[in-house]
């Protein structure tokens, strides 16, 4: 009887503690942020529902057959057992089909034309940013060149004259509401670029070069954490975005020209 | 084949030792060494307990010294207070020690060793060399794990998942990175050879020993259980051995599988390596991965069954159902090791089809549940120690398996990937859900093993303060992943979002050590139990399956030469105008015609 009390008792507590509010998603701040959100709190009120079902009836049975002197005797029911099938079935794969839109839009095509193209490099335990500054175009780069002691970290070739107005800067700024491409690479082990604010994340790996991309919608100043074990720095990994309005992101690049 | 045409194959039987290190440490007998492999568990599992404890201490307290444990570690941990890297070592032996050593060896290499050839009525294992092999290869394989600790550079800091290229590259990636990575591949490959010969011994024994009338549908869901997670293992510790020899090649032998060119790690490059890709292994691990969180709960499941069926004193609810929902787990169990790299870099495509297939494995799990819940319907529930575990057990796995929904949607993981969301999860489904699989199998099947009771009021009172425990230590971190909390971080001091969640870290905390404690009364009660324990009949559960008509403990070979005739299926209970309200297997009282 306590059992089943205490089963009641923690599936309400769960429920409460997940609809309290105090701890849940930080606001949204890209355009794509809503129908995140909308498929987690969709997915919270099916699992919610088939939680507190499920334990409920745990619960019930747990104290509505407690030693009762005399069980039923039966083995199953094909009947039931083919109808919870087919509901559990068609429930979770609705659920899923429903989730591959936002995926889709995100991750199967590439940012809208026009996009601001940035580079992220992922290092133990620092991120550089790397913007290819008023030419638009971005320096070649050579792993042999790299050297944070001599301030080239990313190795841009002195030789390429697309290199030498590019900006490399340890924090992020993007201009509210144009679409961004950022492009992820890691220098020596694997990263994962995250900002919950504007829903994204991507591991940053070795040897790849990874697209991501996102429209801004909310000025702010959002922190970017390490989302994949990078060693024993991987707790610091941190750095800024701000999303700024075109204005100040225009004046934040000028102020950071070489 | 037809029933009537199956004979037992003659099995190569042994003679009982004399000796004490033939009987009890070099032992061929295959309830000698479930037993020791039972023992190397607990060992184990209070290890990883320890370290879990240490950690959630450091997360909590970061510059707080620990008494004691600067003469422990006086590197990772001077004058008492933990490095960043110690903090990482011991969350990466924490986990290498739990699933394998643990999740994996309790309820497979114990239980399963212990009571599978009972249960199918045979003398002992296919290949009982093999199985002593098995478990001295495990041993061997804890031992170089735990010899990471004291060697230079110490235990590694790459978590149990070891992705390269921080695994791969060295010392130069952080301490811990030099010989204690490489100790860790060694004892992941020890392990890993010793789990497939365990795997083959288990598949040849449930296949060729069964005793005459013990058709493959008239197994307990026990010995289908180990039977499937068997097969899992054969296909999946295969792969991670491979992956293995292909990583220390890569840090042994300057071979590139893992490595690609170019990398500049600490303003250094490395010039011998190109051409490796990282998501490699991450492919090959998580083929391994996948399945072995299956390795883990199947067991469990099956132990689970038993019990609720035993003290529901009524037949499980759709028995074939359940094996072909066991079937079903472990087949599509290969098919969506990718949910864990939507993040990864690989292709968002595939992302789709490893998400249906991981949504569609919800479903036999579905059915499991309802069945656990039809079998208890109707029932006249008896509340043992153990069927408080095993109703624990469904309560957790529903728990843990919804937050399981949240991670298959490629959309969602976004947000929680390598989020404390994923740490909740896995935590209360193949971690408190399989270990209360496990201390439920230990209070059912110690009467057995010891021919003693465990004593039931302790035994209740430790059930009451885990299954509250555990819910609260790992309720609250999936609300940390809501938040956005990222997961392996030695301290939250150094973000702002992170440090509101101190509270919630604190109570996670507070709750570890306290359900940490109270698994004392879990050790005193089994180890007084083996000698002091109430003496117990052959059958005090009054089970139906083939090990409870044998002696407690069973005799060198579990017959007497005698292998037992099966007449029907594992669980009759409450059968209508049957003398008692359950009927052995060995009885061969007819069956009332089935009705639904």
């Amino acid at each position: 009887m306590i059992l089943a009390l205490l089963i009641w008792a923690i599936t309400i507590i769960t429920m409460a503690l997940f609809v309290s509010g105090k701890w849940d998603f930080p606001f949204g701040a890209s355009s794509h942020a809503a129908t995140v959100d909308h498929q987690y709190y969709i997915t919270l009120v099916i699992c919610g529902v088939i939680f507190f079902l499920a334990q409920m009836a745990l619960g019930w049975v747990v104290l509505r057959y407690r030693d009762r002197g005399k069980a039923h005797y039966s083995h199953g029911n094909n009947k039931l057992e083919l109808l919870w099938t087919l509901a559990t079935a068609v429930l979770f794969i609705a659920l899923n089909v429903m989730g591959q839109r936002v995926w889709a839009d995100l991750r199967f095509q590439g940012a809208a034309p026009g996009a601001v193209q940035i580079e992220v490099y992922g290092q133990q335990f620092v991120w550089n940013i790397r913007y290819a500054g008023p030419d638009g175009k971005f320096g070649r780069t050579d792993a042999r060149l790299m050297s944070d002691s001599a301030g080239n970290p990313l190795g841009i070739d002195p030789a390429d004259p697309d290199g030498r107005d590019d900006v490399v800067v340890p924090t992020m700024a993007v201009p509210v509401n144009r679409p961004v491409q950022l492009l992820l690479h890691a220098k020596d082990v694997t990263h994962s670029f995250f900002v919950r604010e504007l829903r994204i994340k991507q591991d940053a790996v070795p040897g790849m070069a990874i697209p991501m991309h996102f429209t801004p919608t909310r000025i702010g100043n959002y922190e970017v954490a390490c989302a994949e074990l990078c060693g024993l720095g991987h707790y610091k990994m941190r750095s800024l975005l701000a999303v700024l309005s075109e204005e100040d992101y225009q004046k934040w690049l000028q102020e950071r020209a070489p | 084949m037809p029933e009537a045409a199956r004979t037992q194959v003659e099995h190569p039987a042994h003679a009982a030792p004399a000796g004490f290190i033939r009987k009890y440490i070099f032992s061929l007998d295959h309830k000698v060494i479930g037993t020791q492999y039972f023992f190397l568990a607990l060992f184990s599992v209070f290890v990883g307990i320890i370290l879990s404890v240490l950690m959630r201490f450091h997360l909590v307290w970061p510059q707080a010294a620990i008494p004691g444990l600067g003469a422990l570690a006086p590197t990772g941990a001077a004058g008492g207070v933990m490095t960043p890297e110690f903090y990482l070592s011991l969350m990466t032996i924490h986990g290498t020690i739990m699933v394998f050593f643990v999740l994996t060896t309790a309820p497979q290499g114990g239980f399963g060793n212990y009571f599978l050839p009972i249960q199918i009525g045979a003398a002992d294992m296919a290949f009982p060399v093999l199985n002593m092999l098995s478990f001295w290869i495990t041993f061997v394989g804890l031992i170089v794990l735990l010899a990471a600790f004291v060697v230079s550079g110490g235990a590694p800091l790459s978590g149990w998942t070891a992705y390269p290229p921080l695994s791969a590259i060295g010392q130069i990636a952080g301490p811990g990175q030099g010989t204690g990575q490489t100790l860790w591949i060694l004892s992941i490959a020890l392990f890993t050879v010793a789990s497939v010969l365990g795997a083959l011994n288990f598949i040849v024994t449930t296949i060729d020993l069964r005793a005459p009338g013990m058709s493959m549908m008239r197994l307990p869901l026990t010995v289908w259980a180990w039977f499937i997670t068997a097969i899992l293992g054969l296909l999946a510790f295969s792969v991670l051995l491979a992956a293995g020899i292909l990583l220390l090649l890569d840090r042994m032998a300057g071979t590139s599988f893992f490595i690609p060119a170019g990398l500049v790690v600490n303003d250094q490059m490395l010039l011998n390596h190109q051409g490796g890709s990282p998501l490699l292994w991450q492919h090959l691990f998580w083929f391994f991965g996948h399945p072995e969180v299956y390795i883990a709960i199947l067991p469990g499941m099956g132990a689970v069954s038993q019990i609720l069926s035993t003290f529901a004193r009524k037949p499980i609810f759709g028995y074939r159902a359940m094996v072909y929902a066991l079937m079903g787990i472990g087949f599509l169990g290969f098919m969506v090791w990718g949910h864990h790299m939507f993040m990864s870099g690989m292709s968002p495509y595939s992302a789709l089809v490893f998400s249906v297939m991981t949504m569609a494995i919800g479903v036999p799990s579905a059915i499991k549940t309802f069945n656990w819940i039809g079998t208890l319907w109707g029932g006249n529930i008896q509340f043992t120690t153990a069927m408080l575990f095993a109703i624990g057990f469904v309560s957790l796995f529903v728990t843990g398996g919804l937050s399981g929904l949240f991670l298959a949607q490629p959309s969602v993981d976004i947000y929680f990937h390598d989020t404390y969301f994923v740490v909740g999860h896995f935590h209360m489904i193949m971690g408190v859900a399989a270990i209360f699989g496990i201390f439920a199998a230990t209070y059912f099947w110690f009467p057995k093993m010891y021919g003693r009771m465990m004593n039931e009021g302790w035994g209740k009172l430790h059930f009451w303060i885990t299954f509250v425990g555990v819910y609260a230590i790992f309720t609250p971190m999936h609300l940390l992943g809501v938040v956005g909390s990222p997961r392996r971080y030695s301290q939250f001091t150094e973000y702002d979002f992170l440090k509101p969640l101190a509270g919630v870290h604190e109570f996670i905390t507070i709750a570890a050590f306290i359900t940490a404690t109270a698994q004392v009364v879990f050790l005193f009660n089994l180890f007084y139990s083996i000698w002091k324990g109430r003496k117990a009949e052959i059958n005090p559960w009054h089970c139906t399956t083939l090990e409870w008509t044998v002696p407690s403990p069973p005799p060198h070979d579990n017959f007497g030469g005698r292998p037992p005739t099966v007449y029907h299926g594992a669980y009759e209970y409450s059968v209508p105008d049957a003398k008692a309200d359950y009927l052995m297997q060995t009885d061969a009282a007819r069956l009332p015609a089935l009705k639904h």
